[in-house]
């Protein structure tokens, strides 16, 4: 038994022993039990947070149940995203086609909810028995008079990046849709935050305190009227770059409207998200505004962490995520808490990414891209972290070999961006480590 | 008779499924294959497939779950998955060491017309140092449910090792999709019946893990290879479920005929005889799996059953009242309600729905066979999703739901009270570990849905009284 599989050998490396580049950006290896998942998962998840739009599965019945309302990405309104709907193609299907069922499956959803818009996401089959789901969709958008948008997701066609890119196709589909809108002087579009645990709202009052109208957010706590009117903005902060790059650049080249990428995981990245954009509108005023805001906040945060910091100081953690951006940050928040980050790792990071990382990370940090459990488990022991932080598929890993867990995953139920993230990120990271009940698996 | 005009079946073409009240069959395939020692699935299809369902799984179970995938590109959509599996088989192979690769096929995989079997024949020709071994079980996702691709794993296993053989004394047990717990609660009745037994398959421990000093890329447990070729030579074969892999019938176009159980199988080709019961859930059916052991072994039951049944009995009287006549919705995978339904039946629970999104044909009859009491109340649905389920809900107002997880929206929306059964449970800690078999699984569904029931109208009550 190898340790590491040969072929994964060149998305590892140790900082301060490995000079080389880390290789990113290449599909799965067969048989590596990667933590991704696959062309649709990307799709899927950029979009699933538009809570008023209907989002229909093409294709027999498992990728719309494994998805369904698998988020924790909250709606201030409806929640029609929460609904899991699939043409569920049993054999017939395949051998004769699914258009037909698609189309009264598209007629009947469409007018028993009411959507503002639908997305019919094509899973693998769809691919190979070759459904004209575009002329379906054409056609049940002219009948029933709303966006009917194929998303062409299957699963084989990519890694869960290129579902990314193809998810902002179909937005930018709709984006431009809406020309009567008038923004105020100073308006953002927020791009990759997906109001998990309801954290968009928490940056939606920091931005509207120093005087910034949020006109869209791509995709947390989504509607399709707002998503048509976006190209009204003066700028677009992306966070989570992976998903939303292509939309952000697309925008750029389309209606001219710059981006600047941001993270709001930790006290630095969220005050630079605040003051960058005061710097791109240049308005003494609002930069005044952001100032107080931050020292308001900071001035409270602070003091609040010091105690969690007091028993975390040299902790060791260990981070696998999605994207690359949210480690970046990760790895600052840790050390506000006097934490060292050990290994980091992400699904689908690129160079400069983990450029980025290699800088910030101490030497003897593991990095890694697309990794699975045989080597993150061989990290965390090889490093002896006490901490691990990732989504559902890496907590049984952290908590079998009995070290804390924090989910920093679709699935989390607490706030962690913001100010008051920063205090709940804490908090969580404290209970973990610091439980009692570790002292039985020693 | 209860009925409702304004639901329509769920089998109509053309009709989308919302919220649907099943998974897809290589979802199921891949827990029967965690139950047999030194296993490694192998989902022949795209990432995807793999990791939604180790995300779902670890879910419920919260244990690690491995499962390997061949990591399906365009290239391979279109000139064939052979490189892909390959790779993968090898990548399997140099980092898990396993003993077995159990593969599942998936909707693509046998749309583009891959020949497993073909590919695996390949492969060992041109890579001798390969000593593991391979099942290889068929399960698209457009065929049935994920209970048929358990079936299907579990009977592609037996097909691979089982030997022919002088009867022995051991039994074969084929438990059905059954909690870890419930897996553990039948080897305790067996061993202590003094017979051995057989469990195919066993993931009460690969699925359910003490914590760990060091990481097992496999973990432990699981039914031995040794004792799967025995299988063949068993004295008898005791099967509970009577619907079994029956749903894999639906909307299929070519091949009408039904692949066998491994039960079945055993029975056929190596005659070892079979014993069909449904799941031992409450008193009748749980005293007809005990009469077998008893007819078996020749002996009575321990004396420690006899108590545990007197303690259910008792608790029945104790609490007769607080479930008599109440309105029951059940859902869930088909042999699984069937079990359950029969035990809410001679508890006086009138089952205003019994609901699955498998799709046997025989649901109603099966289930309408084992509730005596209450045989000509009992709506029975197949093919329902959980839209339909609500609906139905909504018009019937049933006292309490009882099934998995994905039915706790409509209990929480329309203030229905809730007992958590069955898979998955994602929404509680322990759903691996919650028991439904034997007098002693049959007395914890029993507390747990009397107080469930008492607390709602405890807490709905002005009183609030503190005895009763």
């Amino acid at each position: 038994m190898t340790q590491y599989l040969k072929e994964r050998q060149k998305q590892i490396l140790t900082k301060g022993k490995d000079s080389v580049e880390i290789a990113c950006g290449k599909k799965s290896l067969a048989g590596s039990v990667s933590q991704r998942a696959c062309v649709f998962c990307g799709s899927r998840v950029v979009l699933y947070p538009i809570a008023d739009a209907l989002h229909v599965i093409h294709g027999p019945v498992g990728c719309a149940s494994y998805t369904w309302d698998i988020r924790g990405a909250l709606s201030s309104g409806p929640q029609l995203h929460r609904l899991s709907f699939t043409t569920d193609l049993k054999e017939k299907d395949v051998v004769f086609g699914g258009e037909k069922k698609l189309y009264h499956a598209l007629c009947e959803l469409i007018d028993k909810h009411k959507p503002k818009a639908a997305f019919v996401f094509s899973t693998c089959i769809i691919g190979v028995i070759g459904d004209d789901v575009e002329a379906v969709c054409k056609k049940v958008s002219e009948e029933k008079g709303i966006d009917v948008l194929p998303v062409m997701s299957e699963g084989f066609n990519g890694t869960k990046k290129d579902g990314y890119k193809i998810a902002c196709s179909a937005l930018s589909r709709l984006v431009g849709t809406d020309k009567d809108y008038h923004p105020a002087k100073y308006s953002i579009n927020i791009l990759g935050d997906f109001n998990l645990a309801g954290e968009l709202w928490i940056l939606a009052e920091y931005y509207k305190k120093i005087g910034v109208e949020l006109i869209s957010c791509m995709t947390g706590d989504g509607r399709v009227e707002e998503i048509r009117r976006a190209h009204h903005a003066s700028l677009n902060v992306v966070q989570c770059s992976g998903s939303m790059m292509h939309l952000a650049r697309e925008m750029k080249e389309k209606y001219n409207i710059p981006f600047m990428k941001v993270s709001y995981f930790g006290i630095e990245d969220m005050s630079d998200a605040l003051y960058e954009v005061a710097k791109f509108f240049k308005d003494e005023e609002m930069m005044q505004k952001a100032r107080e805001l931050v020292t308001n906040e900071i001035s409270t945060l602070l003091p609040a962490l010091q105690p969690y910091r007091q028993k975390l100081e040299g902790k060791k953690a260990a981070i696998y995520v999605g994207g690359a951006f949210k480690a970046i940050s990760l790895v600052k928040a840790l050390r506000l808490l006097g934490m060292k980050t050990v290994v980091v790792g992400s699904q689908t990071g690129n160079a400069e990414d983990y450029k980025l990382l290699k800088e910030l990370c101490d030497d003897g940090t593991v990095i890694v891209d697309d990794s699975n459990p045989n080597e993150l488990s061989e990290f965390v022991k090889l490093t002896r972290a006490h901490l691990f932080i990732g989504g559902v598929k890496e907590r049984p890993i952290a908590h079998k070999l009995g070290i804390g867990f924090c989910d920093h995953n679709h699935e989390r139920k607490e706030a962690l961006a913001g100010y008051i993230g920063m205090v709940n990120f804490a908090k969580e990271v404290f209970a973990s480590v610091t439980s009692p009940v570790w002292k039985f698996v020693k | 008779m209860f009925e409702l005009n304004t639901i329509k079946k769920q089998t109509e073409s053309y009709k989308p499924t919302q919220n649907a009240c099943k998974l897809c069959s290589p979802l199921g395939a891949s827990i029967a294959y965690k139950g047999f020692q030194g296993c490694v699935p192998l989902i022949h299809g795209s990432q995807g497939c793999a990791t939604y369902i180790r995300r779902y799984l670890i879910s419920h179970y919260k244990e690690p779950i491995d499962i390997a995938s061949s990591n399906f590109t365009e290239d391979a959509t279109i000139f064939g998955g052979d490189e892909n599996f390959k790779t993968a088989v090898l990548n399997i192979f140099n980092s898990y060491n396993p003993q077995i690769i159990g593969i599942a096929s998936t909707c693509l995989s046998e749309t583009i017309g891959d020949d497993v079997n073909l590919f695996l024949h390949h492969f060992l020709a041109e890579n001798k140092e390969i000593d593991c071994d391979f099942v290889v079980a068929s399960t698209p996702s457009y065929q049935g449910t994920h209970i048929d691709g358990f079936h299907e794993a579990v009977s592609a296993v037996v097909k691979k090792f089982a030997k022919q053989g002088y009867t022995q004394n051991h039994i074969n047990l084929f438990p059905g999709f059954v909690s870890t717990e419930d897996l553990r609660t039948l080897k305790e009745i067996t061993s202590d019946f003094g017979i051995d037994s057989i469990l195919l398959p066993d993931y009460s421990e690969s699925l359910d893990n003490p914590v760990w000093n060091t990481y097992h890329r496999i973990p432990a447990g699981g039914t031995k290879q040794a004792d799967i070729e025995k299988s063949g030579s068993a004295r008898a074969s005791i099967e509970f479920g009577t619907i079994l892999n029956r749903g894999s019938l639906s909307g299929r176009v070519k091949n009408q005929s039904l692949s066998g159980t491994g039960a079945q199988y055993l029975m056929n080709k190596m005659d070892v005889p079979l014993i069909s019961l449904p799941m031992p859930i409450g008193i009748m059916q749980t005293d007809a799996f005990f009469e077998e052991l008893e007819k078996i072994t020749g002996k009575k039951s321990p004396e420690k059953y006899e108590k545990q049944r007197g303690r259910l009995v008792d608790a029945y009287v104790d609490a007769h009242k607080y479930v008599f006549g109440k309105k029951a919705v059940l859902y869930g995978e088909e042999d699984f309600v069937v079990g359950m339904a029969a035990f809410l039946d001679e508890i006086g629970i009138e089952l205003a729905l019994v609901a699955s999104g498998g799709e046997s044909g025989i649901l109603e009859t099966e289930v309408k066979k084992y509730c005596p009491e209450n045989r000509d109340k009992v709506v029975v649905r197949e093919g329902f999703d959980f839209e339909n389920i609500k609906e139905w809900c909504k018009e019937s107002s049933p006292d309490i739901l009882i099934g998995h997880s994905k039915g706790y929206y409509i209990a929480r929306e329309l203030n229905i009270p809730m007992v958590r059964v069955g898979f998955p449970i994602h929404d509680r800690i322990g759903g691996q570990r919650i028991k439904h078999l034997g007098y002693s699984g049959t007395q914890e569904l029993f507390d747990t849905i009397v107080n469930t029931l008492i607390e709602y109208k405890q807490n709905t009550s002005p009183v609030g009284y503190k005895y009763m």
